[in-house]
C-alpha cells in the first residue's frame, strides 16, 4: 500500500509540472484565443534568463522577479513584432506561426547557451516529508504551493477584474470588443506577456528536477497539452486538475499496467488527448463552444 | 471546433516526438558519377577525390541542433590534418582537404550532405559521419556506390557484424565490448552483484544491456530490474524510483547526456538505495557529471579508451603536449581541454596510420587497410589500447579501462581489458 501511494505522490509531483505549463496554454488561449506551441520553448528560454542572472552573481530571489519582468516584456514583444502581422489570419496561420516560433527560440537558445546541461538552484529546501511509509519530497511540496498559487491569481484575473472581463470579450468576439472601446491590440499583447510570465515561473520550477538545457520544455509540453485538454482550454482549474491526472496517470501506468511498462509510457498522454476529444471535446471544467447556425 | 483543431496539432506533435529519428533512410540509385580509375598493380580501382598531392575527404557531424556538442570533434581532426599538411607534407606525401558538412543530427539530411560529398564534392572517402540513425541512413548509399565510410563516430555494434555493407566501419569500442568491460569487472569484484539497470528505448541501449546480459550468462551476476525512457521522456525519476525498489547493489547507467544527469541525481537524492552506480561511456563526461554536483557523484564507475585531456596522468606525455601545442597553433579558438578535440584527434591520427598501411592509394586499398589493422598503435589512445581488424573483425577497438569518479575528475584504475581476450570475437 505505502508502495502504491509512493507511486501517487510521485505522480503528483510530476503532475504539478505539467500543471505549470498548462496554466500558461490556458492563460494564452483565454486571453487571445490560439494555441501557443512556442509557450514550453519561452519558458526555457526564460528560465536561461534566470540562470544568467545568477551566473552574474545575482541571488535567486533578485534574479527571479527580474526574469519574470524579462519574460513579460520579452511576450509582449513577440506579440507586437511576430503575431501582429498575421492577427486577422485564420487560426491555423497563427498556430503554424507559433511552431516556427518554437523551433526558433529552441534553436536560439542552444547557440547562446550551448546544448550542454546546466545545473539550476533549487528554491526549496531538500529532504522530504516522511507519512507513513510515503516520503514526500518539499520541492514537490514547494511545485505544489506555487501552482496552486498561480492558479487562484488567474481565477481572480479571469473572473474577478476589468482586464480579465476586457480579455474574454477580445478572446470572444474582437470585432465586437473594440466596438465598445476595449484596446484589442493592447490586450492581445498583455495576454502574451502574462502567459510569458506564468511560463516563466513554470520554467524556474521545473529547471531543477530536469536540469536546464534547450529542450528541457519539449517532453513536458507534450504533457501540458493533455492536462489542457483534459482540464478544459478555458478553465485554469481544470488545467491543474488535468495535470495531476495526467501525472498520476502516467505513473501509474507505468508502474502496474504490465504492457505498457516504462515503454508506452508516453503513449498515456495521447491515449488522454484523444479519449477527451471524442468524449468531452471542452474538456472536464470547459465550457462547450456553442455557435449560431 | 477549435479545441479539436489544437488537439489535432497536438497529436501530430506528440506523433512526431515519437517516432523521431526512425528514418532509415532510402537506398540511393542512379548517377553512373565520373570517377577515374588507377593503372598498376592497382589497375581498375577507384581514384576519386584522391591525386598523387592530395586526398579529399568528408565528414557529416550535427554542429547544430540538440547533438551539436559533438560539433567539437571535426576541430580535432582539422587541427591534426593542418598540422600533418604544414609540418609533415601531408599523408604520404597528399595534402589533407576535409570538408565538414552539417546534418543537424537528422538522418534524411544526413543522406543528402553524404550524396552532395559523394557526388559534387567528389571526395576519396567519408571520413566519419557520427550518430547511429545518420549512419544507418546513409551506409546503403555509400557502399552501393563503393565509397569508403571509415570510422563512424557511432558505437553500434552492427558496424562490424554486418557483412553487407563491407565499405563502413566503425572506429570507437562498440557498446556491447563497453558492456562486457564491466560485466568482466562485476564478475571480479562483485560475483554476486544485482544489477539495475536504466536504458535508452533505441538500438544504443538495447545493444549494451542485451551485450551485457549475454556477458553475465552463466555467472552469479544477475540483472534484477530494468527501467527504459524514451528520449521525448521528460525525466528518468519514475523509473529510477521503480529500479529503487528493487534493491539491487549495483546500478547500471545506459544513458545519453541529459538523462545521465537526472538518473545521477536521482540516484544521489535516493539515500535508502546506494548502489554501486556505472554510467557508460556516452553520459561519461565531466560535462554530464558537474551538474549534477561533484560531491554527489563519487565514487562513480565508467570506462575509457583515450586519454583525457584534462587527467594530469598525461600531462607530460609526449603525444598529449604535442596535441596541446598544435591545437593552440591550428586551432587557436578550441579549448583543448574539450575531450571531443582530442577524440578527432584521435581518430584523425588512426586515419594516417590505415592510410600509410594501404597498398594502394584507392577506395579499395583504404577500405582492404582498414579491415587488416595489425595491432596499430595510435598515440592518443591509453596505452595497451591498439587497433586491430581482419576478416571476421570488423571492430578497430576493442579494449577499455575502467576509471573512478574521485574530487573533480576521472582516475584509470586496473588494467585494460581487452574484451576480445576475454570474451571471444563479437558476433551477432
Amino acid at each position: 500500500m505505502a508502495g502504491f501511494l509512493q507511486q501517487v505522490v510521485q505522480g503528483l509531483g510530476a503532475g504539478a509540472i505539467y500543471a505549470s505549463l498548462a496554466l500558461a496554454l490556458v492563460l494564452i488561449y483565454q486571453f487571445t484565443g490560439i494555441v501557443n506551441f512556442a509557450q514550453g520553448e519561452l519558458a526555457m528560454f526564460s528560465t536561461y534568463v534566470a540562470w544568467q542572472c545568477m551566473a552574474a552573481g545575482l541571488p535567486f530571489w533578485v534574479a527571479l522577479p527580474l526574469t519574470l519582468v524579462v519574460s513579460f516584456a520579452g511576450g509582449m514583444l513577440i506579440e507586437r513584432v511576430i503575431i501582429r502581422p498575421v492577427e486577422g489570419a485564420p487560426e491555423l496561420t497563427i498556430v503554424i506561426v507559433t511552431v516556427g516560433l518554437f523551433i526558433f527560440v529552441n534553436a536560439a537558445a542552444g547557440w547562446i547557451w550551448t546544448f550542454l546541461i546546466k545545473d539550476f538552484p533549487n528554491p526549496f529546501p531538500g529532504g522530504a516529508l516522511e507519512l507513513g511509509g510515503v516520503s514526500l519530497s518539499f520541492s514537490t511540496l514547494g511545485v505544489l504551493g506555487v501552482v496552486a498559487l498561480v492558479m487562484g491569481l488567474l481565477y481572480l484575473l479571469f473572473q474577478h477584474t476589468k482586464i480579465g472581463l476586457g480579455m474574454r470579450a477580445v478572446a470572444a468576439n474582437p470585432a465586437s470588443a473594440r466596438l465598445v472601446g476595449i484596446r484589442v491590440g493592447w490586450t492581445l499583447a498583455l495576454g502574451w506577456g502574462l502567459a510569458a510570465t506564468v511560463g516563466a515561473v513554470s520554467g524556474v520550477l521545473v529547471a531543477p528536477l530536469l536540469f536546464l538545457e534547450p529542450n528541457m520544455m519539449a517532453g513536458v509540453l507534450i504533457y501540458a497539452f493533455a492536462a489542457a485538454t483534459l482540464g478544459g482550454f478555458d478553465s485554469p482549474l481544470g488545467a491543474v486538475v488535468g495535470g495531476l491526472v495526467v501525472g498520476v496517470a502516467e505513473t501509474l501506468a507505468g508502474a502496474y499496467v504490465g504492457f505498457i511498462g516504462s515503454d508506452l509510457k508516453v503513449g498515456v498522454p495521447l491515449v488522454i488527448i484523444l479519449g477527451v476529444l471524442l468524449l468531452r471535446p471542452q474538456g472536464l471544467f470547459g465550457r462547450a463552444a456553442v455557435e449560431r447556425a | 471546433m477549435r479545441v479539436s483543431a489544437i488537439g489535432c496539432t497536438a497529436l501530430l506533435l506528440l506523433a512526431v516526438a515519437a517516432c523521431g529519428g526512425r528514418d532509415t533512410g532510402e537506398a540511393a540509385g542512379g548517377g553512373t558519377g565520373g570517377g577515374t580509375a588507377a593503372s598498376g598493380q592497382c589497375a581498375g580501382q577507384q581514384t576519386t577525390g584522391i591525386t598523387d598531392t592530395s586526398i579529399k575527404l568528408g565528414g557529416i557531424y550535427p554542429l547544430s541542433g540538440p547533438a551539436s556538442a559533438y560539433g567539437d570533434i571535426p576541430k580535432g581532426i582539422k587541427a591534426y590534418f593542418d598540422y600533418v599538411n604544414a609540418e609533415q607534407n601531408g599523408i604520404g606525401g597528399r595534402k589533407v582537404e576535409f570538408v565538414v558538412r552539417d546534418d543537424g543530427y537528422q538522418p534524411p539530411k544526413a543522406v543528402e550532405e553524404a550524396r552532395r560529398l559523394v557526388e559534387q564534392e567528389e571526395v576519396f572517402a567519408l571520413f566519419q559521419t557520427l550518430g547511429t540513425p545518420s549512419t544507418t541512413a546513409v551506409w546503403d548509399y555509400t557502399n552501393q556506390r563503393k565509397v569508403p565510410q571509415i570510422f563512424v563516430a557511432t558505437g553500434a555494434s552492427q558496424w562490424g557484424t554486418d557483412t553487407s555493407h563491407p565499405w563502413t566501419i566503425g572506429w570507437q569500442p562498440n557498446y556491447v565490448s563497453e558492456s562486457r568491460v564491466y560485466a568482466q569487472y562485476l564478475k571480479k569484484e562483485k560475483p554476486d552483484a544485482k544489477v539495475a539497470v536504466l536504458y535508452q528505448n533505441d538500438d544504443f541501449g538495447k545493444d549494451l544491456l542485451n551485450g551485457f546480459k549475454r556477458a553475465t550468462d552463466g555467472s552469479q551476476v544477475q540483472v534484477v530490474a530494468e527501467q527504459s525512457y524514451e528520449v521525448s521522456d521528460p525525466s528518468v525519476d519514475p523509473q529510477m524510483r521503480n529500479l529503487a525498489e528493487s534493491k539491487a547493489d549495483v546500478f547500471l547507467n545506459v544513458t545519453t547526456p541529459k538523462f545521465g544527469s537526472q538518473a545521477l541525481a536521482a540516484d544521489a537524492k535516493n539515500t535508502s538505495w546506494n548502489p554501486l552506480h556505472i554510467v557508460n561511456n556516452v553520459a561519461a563526461s565531466v560535462t554530464v557529471l558537474q551538474p549534477v554536483g561533484f560531491e554527489n557523484v563519487q565514487g562513480v564507475v565508467s570506462s575509457t579508451y583515450y586519454k583525457d585531456p584534462n587527467d594530469p596522468i598525461w600531462a607530460d606525455d609526449a603525444e598529449m603536449k604535442l596535441y596541446r601545442q598544435k591545437m593552440e597553433q591550428y586551432a587557436p579558438g578550441a579549448d583543448p581541454n574539450v575531450p571531443y578535440h582530442a577524440f578527432g584527434w584521435a581518430v584523425a591520427s588512426s586515419f594516417h596510420k590505415a592510410m600509410d598501411a594501404a597498398a594502394c592509394p584507392t577506395r579499395e586499398g583504404l577500405r582492404d587497410s582498414v579491415r587488416n589493422l595489425q595491432n596499430v598503435q595510435v598515440d592518443m589512445l591509453l596505452p595497451g589500447v591498439t587497433m586491430q581488424t581482419g576478416q571476421d573483425d570488423g571492430f578497430p577497438i576493442e579494449s577499455m579501462q575502467l576509471m573512478q569518479f574521485k574530487g573533480e575528475r576521472w582516475e584509470l584504475f586496473g588494467d585494460v581489458i581487452d574484451t576480445r581476450k576475454e570474451f571471444g570475437p563479437l558476433t551477432n
